[in-house]
C-alpha cells in the first residue's frame, strides 16, 4: 500500500538553490584541500595499513628434489622439501613465516647429511618464477640443477611474497617487541601523572596566587617548547651520565632507561600541559568562591569541589594531550632510553636499522591505537566543554596571601630552574671543548662541517623548511578553514572535510613519516618525484601539524559574523574579494599565530621528517639526531641549542610584527 | 600516470644534459662520504673525461633499501663504495653483472668475489676493534683486555658497551665473527657471557668508541679507525686488537646488471681497483684492497691486518636474517635488571 501511495504523487521537481559563481568556486577549493589531504594523508595511511599485511613466507611445495644413492645413481623418485617435511615435521607452521631477506636451507629435511658424502642432489623450481641460491647466486626456471653434497648444504630457499596476517603474529610472539607495548605506555602513564601535577600547580601558582614575577615564570614555562624533544635527553646525559656533574643524585641508578625518559618528557611536555590547564584555571566566577566562603567551606575543601572541577577538563585535555605527546615521541627515548625499547624507536629500528619495512608497518599500526584512544576522548571531552562564565560572572581576583605566595614563589623558581638549568648545562656542553678531559672553552663543537649529520647547510635547510611551511602551511590551511567554515550548504563535504582536518593530530609523527615512504616511493606513484625533495618535507610537516593550524584558524573565523558574506553577496561582490579585503585582515593575529606555530615546529619536528630527509635537505634537528647517535654530544648540544635562539628569535620577531599588525588592523576592536 | 612523471623527469634531465654536452652519464649509487665523492669522481674524470658521474648518496642501510626496492627497474648503473655485505644481497637478487676487471688479479683475493667471474670487487676495509680509555679504567681499577674471551671477565660488568647488530653494519660484523670463530653454538655462547657486562647497546658503530674517548664507558666494541681519530684528537684511548682475531666488511664495486651503457660502466669499475684509486681510498680508509699500497695511519694499532678473520661473505649475508632475529630475542628489549 505505501508503495501505491508513494505512486500516486508524482517527485515534485528537485528543488535545489542555483549555485552561484561563488558557490561553485568555493567548493572547488574546498575540493581541491580535501584532494590535497587525501593524498598527503589518508592515501599514505592506506599504503601503510595495506604494507603491514603484506608477508613473506617459504613454500616448501615450490621446490622438487632428486637424491641418488652413494654411487651417484638417482631412482627417479622426485620429492618436494613440503612432503619431507611432513614426514620429519623440522618445521612448524610459524617457522614458515619469514622477512624480505629470509633464506632457509635445505639440509635440516634431510637427518644423515653430511657435506662429505658422495650423494648427489638434483633441484629445481616447480615454477619459472621460483627462487633459490646457491650460495649467492641467484637460481630461477625449472631447469634441474644437479649438486653435490658440499655444494648442496649452500643451497638456500627464498622466500615468496604473500598476503595475510603472518607480521602481527611474529610481532605478537616475539618479546622482545611487543613488550614495548608496556614500556610505552608506562612512562606515557608515569610521565603524564608527573607533568600535569606539576604543570597544574605551576598554572594554579599563576593564576590564583599574588606572587611576583608571573610573566618571568610565564616566557621560562613556554621555552621547552622551542626545541626539539630530545634536547633535554642531551643535557641528562651531562648531568646524570657516568661523567655526569650531579650523577651521585641518582644514587647508582643509571638515567639512560625509563627515569631519563621520564624526566625528559616532563621538560618537552610541560608547556602544553601548562597552557590548558592555566586556560582552565584563567576562567573562573568569583561568585562560586564567594558561596564557599559563606559556607565557611575550608579552603581544602573548597578547592576541591570548587577550583578542581572548574578545571576538570583543561585537566582531563591536558592529560590525553601529554599521553598522547610521550607516547608518540621519538628522539628522547633515541637519545636517552638506553636499552628500554620503545613503540616509537622500535619503527626507527625496524625501518632504518634492519630496513625491514613491513614489520615497521605492524608497530605502527599497534602505536596508532593508543595514540587514537588518548585523542578520541581528548575530543569527547572537549566538545562538552561549556562555558563556565555566563554574563552575571565576576572573574575571580586572587588576594594576597603571604605564606601561599612564597610557597608558590619557591615552587615556581624550582620549576623555572629546571627548565633554565637543562638548557643552560646544553649550551654549556656546547661551549667546552673536550668534556670531561679538557673543560677550557673552544668553540670546535660548532664546527659541524666536520660532523656527520650535514653540517650547517642542514641549519640552513631548517630554516628553509620552517619558512616554506609557514607560508604554505598558513596559506592552505586558513583558505581551508574559511571554506569550511563560510561556505554555504554542502554539508557533507563540510563534514568530511573537518575529519580529514581532525586526522593528523591522531597519526604520531613516525607512523606519518613511514606512511610517506611507502606511498611517494613506490615508483608507480605519479608524486613520486617529489621524494627526497624539499617540498615532501614541506608537505608532510604541514600535514603533521595541520589539526591545531586548523583549530586556530576556525576559532578566528567564528568570531566573525556570517552576516559579512551575505552583505558582500548582497553588494554583488565576489567572495573571495571580501576574503582578501576583509576577512584575511581582520584575522591577521590569528594568521600569524599559525604561522609561527608551524616554524617553531618544523624547526624541531624529528619524528615525521628522520625517514623522509636526503642528504641534500638534511635538517637541524635531524643532524642534532645523527650527531648524537655518532657520539658527537657536544656538537648535538650547540646544534639544539642554535634551534633555540633561532625560535626565540622568530618568536621575538613575531611578537613586533603582531603588535604591529594589531595596531594597524585591528584599531576597529577598540572603540 | 607514470608517463606524465617520466616526461617531467626527462624533461628536467634534459634541461641538464643539454649543458653538459651529450658526454656518457652513470648514475653511480654510493654510501660513502659526502665529502670524499668530489674528489672521486676528479680523480675518475682524470683519467676518463668523456664519462660523467652523477652521484646517488645515502647511509649503506638506505642504499641497500633503495636497490632493492628498484630491482625490477633498477636506476643505478654502478655501485661504487657499499658494504660487501650489501652487494651480497643483491648479488643473490640476481642484480649485478659479473665483471673481471683489468688489474683484479693484484687484489687482495679476499677482496674479491668468490664467483667464477667476479660479481663485486672491494676497495677498503673498516676492522673491528677494541677502544679502551686508560683513564675511565685505571679509577675503575681494570686491567686492559687482551681478546675477546676477557671481555667477559666479570670485573668489566657494566663498563662495556656495543653497538647493536640490528642498526649497525660494525655491531653485525662483530657478531658475525665471533659466530664464526668460535662457532655457532660457542659463538651465542660467548654473547650470552658478554651480555651479562654490557651496559647497554648503541645504534652506531662509532658512537661506543667515542664514548669511550669521552669516558662515559670506559670500554667501547667499535673500530679501529675510529678509535685512532679519537686518539688523535687527544682522548686517552688504547686500541685494543683482540688475540682471537677482528671481523671486518668492505666497502665494494659492482656493475648493476641492465645497465645501458655497460662499456662505461666497466670502466669504471677498472679505475676503481687502479693504485692511483687505492690510495684515494687510503685518506679515510687504514686497509685498502691492493697489498702494499696503504700507508700507515697515525694512532692505527699495530698487527691488525693479520688479526683480519677469514670472513665468508657468503655465510654472513644467508643467515644475516637469521643472525639478527636470534640475536634479538636473546638480547634486545632486556630492559629489566638483568638477573
Amino acid at each position: 500500500m505505501t508503495d501505491l501511495s508513494a505512486d500516486k504523487l508524482p517527485a515534485g521537481p528537485a528543488i535545489k538553490g542555483k549555485l552561484s559563481r561563488d558557490d561553485i568556486i568555493m567548493r572547488l577549493g574546498m575540493v581541491v584541500i580535501a584532494l590535497y589531504l587525501i593524498a598527503t594523508l589518508v592515501f599514505p595511511l592506506w599504503a601503510m595499513l595495506s604494507k603491514s599485511f603484506s608477508t613473506f613466507q617459504f613454500d616448501l611445495g615450490a621446490y622438487e628434489l632428486q637424491i641418488s644413492d652413494e654411487q651417484g645413481k638417482y631412482s627417479g623418485n622426485i620429492v618436494t622439501p613440503a612432503q619431507l617435511n611432513a614426514e620429519l615435521l623440522v618445521l612448524g607452521e610459524a617457522d614458515l613465516i619469514a622477512g624480505s631477506d629470509s633464506r632457509m636451507g635445505l639440509t635440516q629435511f634431510f637427518p644423515d647429511f653430511s657435506f662429505r658424502s658422495p650423494v648427489m642432489y638434483q633441484i629445481r623450481n616447480t615454477t619459472e618464477t621460483g627462487r633459490f641460491l646457491v650460495g649467492s647466486e641467484l637460481k630461477t626456471g625449472t631447469d634441474w640443477l644437479e649438486l653435490d653434497s658440499n655444494t648442496f648444504r649452500r643451497v638456500q630457499m627464498r622466500p615468496v611474497k604473500a598476503t595475510g596476517l603472518g607480521n602481527f603474529v611474529s610481532y605478537f610472539s616475539t618479546p622482545a617487541l611487543f613488550n614495548s607495548i608496556k614500556n610505552s605506555l608506562l612512562i606515557a602513564v608515569i610521565s603524564t601523572v608527573v607533568t600535569v601535577t606539576l604543570a597544574f600547580w605551576f598554572a594554579y601558582a599563576l593564576n590564583r596566587s599574588c606572587m611576583r614575577f608571573k610573566g618571568f615564570f610565564r616566557l621560562v614555562a613556554m621555552a621547552p617548547i622551542l626545541v626539539p624533544s630530545l634536547l633535554p635527553g642531551i643535557a641528562l646525559v651531562y648531568l646524570f651520565g657516568n661523567q655526569g656533574m650531579i650523577k651521585e643524585l641518582l644514587f647508582g641508578a643509571s638515567i639512560y632507561g625509563p627515569i631519563g625518559i621520564v624526566i625528559g618528557s616532563v621538560f618537552f611536555t610541560f608547556p602544553h600541559a601548562f597552557i590548558i590547564i592555566s586556560t582552565a584555571l584563567a576562567i573562573s566566577d568569583a561568585r562560586l568562591y564567594e558561596a564557599a566562603a559563606s559556607l565557611r567551606s575550608t579552603p581544602w575543601r573548597t578547592f576541591w569541589t570548587v577550583t578542581i572541577p572548574g578545571a576538570r577538563y583543561g585537566l582531563i585535555s591536558a592529560t590525553f594531550v601529554v599521553f598522547n605527546l610521550v607516547i608518540t615521541d621519538f628522539g628522547l627515548p633515541k637519545v636517552i632510553g638506553g636499552q628500554f625499547n620503545v613503540l616509537a624507536v622500535d619503527i626507527y629500528k625496524q625501518v632504518i636499522g634492519q630496513q625491514n619495512f613491513e614489520m615497521g608497518a605492524v608497530v605502527s599500526v599497534v602505536l596508532v591505537i593508543p595514540a587514537i584512544f588518548a585523542f578520541a576522548i581528548d575530543r569527547l571531552v572537549q566538545s562538552k566543554q561549556v562555558a563556565l562564565l555566563s554574563a552575571r560572572s565576576v572573574p575571580y581576583q586572587p588576594k594576597p596571601h603571604r605564606s601561599a605566595d612564597r610557597f608558590f614563589l619557591v615552587y615556581c623558581l624550582l620549576v623555572a630552574l629546571f627548565i633554565v638549568g637543562t638548557l643552560g648545562i646544553c649550551q654549556f656542553a656546547a661551549l667546552i671543548k673536550f668534556w670531561p678531559y679538557d673543560l677550557s672553552f673552544s668553540l670546535t663543537n660548532y664546527d659541524f662541517d666536520r660532523m656527520d649529520g650535514g653540517g650547517w647547510g642542514s641549519y640552513y635547510n631548517s630554516i628553509k623548511l620552517g619558512l616554506f611551511t609557514a607560508v604554505a602551511g598558513t596559506c592552505v590551511v586558513f583558505f581551508g578553514a574559511y571554506l569550511v567554515e563560510k561556505s554555504n550548504g554542502f554539508k557533507t563535504g563540510r563534514a568530511l572535510f573537518q575529519m580529514f582536518a581532525m586526522l593528523p593530530m591522531a597519526i604520531p609523527g613516525m607512523v606519518l613519516g613511514l606512511a610517506y615512504i611507502f606511498f611517494f616511493n613506490n615508483p608507480a606513484n605519479p608524486l613520486n618525484f617529489i621524494y627526497g625533495t624539499m617540498a615532501i618535507l614541506v608537505i608532510c610537516t604541514v600535514t603533521h601539524f595541520y589539526t591545531v593550524s586548523h583549530l586556530t584558524a576556525v576559532t578566528a573565523l567564528k568570531q566573525m559574523d556570517r552576516e559579512f558574506e551575505s552583505v558582500s553577496s548582497s553588494l554583488k561582490q565576489p567572495t573571495l574579494k571580501l576574503f582578501r579585503r576583509v576577512t584575511v585582515p581582520v584575522c591577521l593575529p590569528a594568521i600569524l599565530d599559525i604561522s609561527i606555530y608551524l616554524f617553531v615546529n618544523a624547526m624541531t619536528t624529528v619524528s615525521a621528517v628522520v625517514f623522509l630527509y636526503s642528504p641534500k635537505t638534511s635538517l637541524a634537528s635531524i643532524a642534532v639526531l645523527n650527531m648524537d647517535d655518532a657520539g658527537d654530544i657536544a656538537p648535538a648540544a650547540a646544534m639544539g641549542m642554535m634551534i633555540f635562539y633561532t625560535n626565540a628569535a622568530a618568536r621575538i620577531i613575531h611578537l613586533l610584527v603582531s603588535r604591529g599588525v594589531l595596531q594597524r588592523t585591528q584599531a576597529w576592536r577598540a572603540r | 600516470m607514470k608517463i606524465t612523471s617520466k616526461l617531467i623527469a626527462s624533461a628536467v634531465l634534459s634541461v641538464f644534459a643539454s649543458t653538459a654536452t651529450a658526454e656518457t652519464e652513470l648514475t653511480v649509487y654510493t654510501a660513502v662520504e659526502a665529502e670524499d665523492l668530489a674528489r672521486y669522481a676528479e680523480a675518475f674524470n682524470e683519467v676518463h673525461p668523456d664519462i660523467t658521474i652523477n652521484w646517488v648518496r645515502d647511509s649503506t642501510g638506505i642504499i641497500t633499501a633503495k636497490l632493492l626496492a628498484e630491482r625490477d627497474n633498477p636506476q643505478a648503473d654502478v655501485v661504487w663504495g657499499l658494504a660487501a655485505t650489501s652487494l651480497l644481497l643483491l648479488k643473490s637478487e640476481g642484480m649485478l653483472e659479473p665483471y673481471a676487471p683489468a688489474g683484479v688479479e693484484e687484489l687482495d683475493p679476499k677482496f674479491v668475489d668468490k664467483g667464477d667471474t667476479p660479481s663485486w670487487v672491494g676497495m677498503d676495509a673498516w676492522v673491528a676493534a677494541v677502544c679502551y680509555n686508560t683513564v675511565e679504567a685505571e679509577k675503575e681499577g681494570l686491567t686492559p683486555p687482551t681478546s675477546w674471551k676477557d671481555l667477559t671477565d666479570p670485573q668489566y660488568a657494566g663498563h662495556l658497551i656495543m653497538p647493536n647488530p640490528n642498526s649497525s653494519g660494525t655491531g653485525f660484523l662483530d657478531v658475525s665473527s665471533w659466530l664464526q670463530m668460535f662457532g655457532e653454538e660457542g659463538g651465542w655462547e660467548y654473547m650470552d657471557a658478554l651480555h651479562s657486562n654490557i651496559a647497554r647497546y648503541t645504534h652506531s658503530g662509532s658512537k661506543p668508541c667515542k664514548l669511550a674517548a669521552a669516558g662515559e664507558i670506559p670500554i667501547g666494541i667499535s673500530f679501529a679507525f675510529r678509535g685512532a681519530k679519537s686518539k688523535a684528537a687527544g682522548a686517552p684511548l688504547e686500541i685494543v686488537v683482540p688475540s682471537e682475531g677482528v671481523g671486518w666488511d668492505m666497502e665494494a664495486t659492482a656493475i648493476v646488471a641492465g645497465t645501458d651503457d655497460l662499456e662505461a660502466a666497466q670502466k669504471l669499475v677498472d679505475f676503481s681497483v687502479t693504485r692511483g684509486a687505492m690510495e684515494m681510498y687510503n685518506s679515510g680508509y687504514a686497509v685498502v684492497a691492493m697489498p702494499g699500497v696503504a700507508k700507515p695511519v697515525e694512532h692505527f694499532p699495530e698487527g691488525l691486518l693479520d688479526a683480519m678473520i677469514e670472513n665468508d661473505f657468503e655465510f654472513a649475508a644467508n643467515n644475516r636474517a637469521a643472525i639478527l632475529k636470534e640475536w634479538q630475542s636473546r638480547y634486545d628489549g632486556k630492559s629489566e635488571p638483568k638477573n
